[in-house]
């Protein structure tokens, strides 16, 4: 196979644009398709201060190694989610790409500011991934805005907006699919605008863009995402893709003009402050909060503290006895 | 150690080896193994093969899933 573009071998085929290319023609055309999204969809400028939410996997370190490149202004965000061995990688990744680059990170341990994912799932009896992408939300938000940034920039790309697409629209989510946009525009004073610009492009376009660039990843998956949800419905559209190139594509390209202006959000209350931590609430707190004394409660109440007694949260407050 | 007169494919992330014989193109190493082009990155000495290419007897191939979730 030949690249489309200077007609060297192709180590990329891309049956969605009927395009194939070489390993230079490839980065070129990536980052052309990530200004392209950041301009068109007014993401945001050189002269803003960007917030790049990174996890240590391909995506996010592959959108901050475009924005590096481009010349935006940027700092990261990592969230050490306290989840063994997965964390413990994920973290030298990110910490090894930041001083490759000289990039300024930030580094959040849930377990010295919140509580690790581990014991947050199981005080709460939730999925771990409810927890998660509450107590993510949070931090993500509050360092936004405490760091003066105009804007956070996260890694979800094609197949992200593609498979919550359609959860969403098998579940029939009005609400979330009428904020189901690549730009979020603060709703509140204490947020700031959220952006996705890989939104266009898919997970084997950002995996690609990673390996060619050297990137080194973490290429393990988060222990607590095998059965999620979102993994089958990927599934389901990557086998579409292959009998229908470019579906997943146009499925979020044609909602996005089509159909999500349709959708609009109920009119409620404008949030109010939280009274624990200041941030926007729908209640007298908010979910982070209240999610945070569900498990300060529950912990107290525990009597099983054996249970709880995992090797890496042994050390947390949390799961050490009291006399409560 | 490479062992001629057989393909050695290792799957990530789930640290698997698999053995395959013969030229194959990358697209029946693919079928054979039940994986769609658009999940997986193949790898050869530091190249990404597409689904046109062949693996040769002797080639060292790494097969790398694309795919994340739990967002």
């Amino acid at each position: 196979m030949k690249c489309t573009r200077c007609r060297a071998r192709a180590e990329i085929n891309l049956p969605s644009h009927h395009s194939a290319f070489c390993r230079t023609c490839f980065l070129s055309y990536f980052c052309r398709q990530v200004e392209r999204t950041i301009t068109k969809e007014q993401m945001f400028t050189r002269d803003e201060r960007v917030l790049v939410a990174v996890s240590g996997g391909k995506d996010s370190l592959a959108l901050w190694d475009v924005l590096i490149a481009q010349g935006y202004q940027t700092e990261g965000l990592y969230l050490d989610l306290g989840i063994g061995e997965y964390s413990s990688l994920s973290r030298k990744k990110v910490e090894h790409f930041a001083r490759l680059h000289e990039v300024p990170l930030r580094i959040v341990a849930l377990a010295e500011e919140a509580v690790p994912i581990p014991l947050a799932a199981q005080f709460t009896r939730r999925a771990p991934c409810a927890a998660c992408g509450k107590i993510k939300r949070h931090f993500f938000d509050r360092y936004a805005k405490e760091g003066g940034f105009a804007v956070l920039a996260t890694g979800h790309n094609l197949d992200d907006e593609a498979a919550r697409l359609l959860g969403n629209v098998l579940h029939w989510q009005i609400e979330h699919l009428a904020r189901e946009k690549p730009v979020l525009h603060p709703t509140h004073p204490q947020f700031v605008r959220k952006v996705r610009p890989l939104y266009r492009l898919s997970e084997f376009e950002t995996a690609a863009y990673a390996f060619l660039r050297g990137i080194d990843y973490v290429i393990d998956e988060c222990p607590n995402s095998r059965s999620a949800s979102q993994l089958f419905y990927k599934d389901i559209l990557n086998r579409i893709e292959a009998h229908m190139p470019g579906t997943k594509l146009t499925f979020v390209q044609e909602f996005l003009h089509s159909a999500q202006p349709l959708f609009v959000a109920p009119d409620g209350s404008p949030p109010q402050a939280c009274e624990s931590c200041g941030m926007p609430a729908f209640a007298a707190i908010c979910s982070f909060c209240r999610l945070m004394r569900e498990v300060e409660r529950k912990a107290m109440r525990s009597k099983n503290w054996g249970a709880v007694k995992t090797e890496e949260n042994a050390d947390h407050p949390l799961s050490q006895p009291t006399d409560s | 150690m490479v062992r001629f007169g057989i393909v050695r494919i290792i799957l990530l992330p789930q640290n698997k080896i698999v053995t395959l014989s013969g030229d194959l193109r990358v697209s029946v190493v693919l079928k054979q193994l039940s994986l769609l082009p658009s999940t997986v990155m193949v790898i050869r000495n530091g190249q990404l093969l597409t689904e046109d290419e062949l693996v040769h007897d002797g080639d060292e191939i790494e097969i790398r899933s694309v795919i994340s979730g739990g967002l």
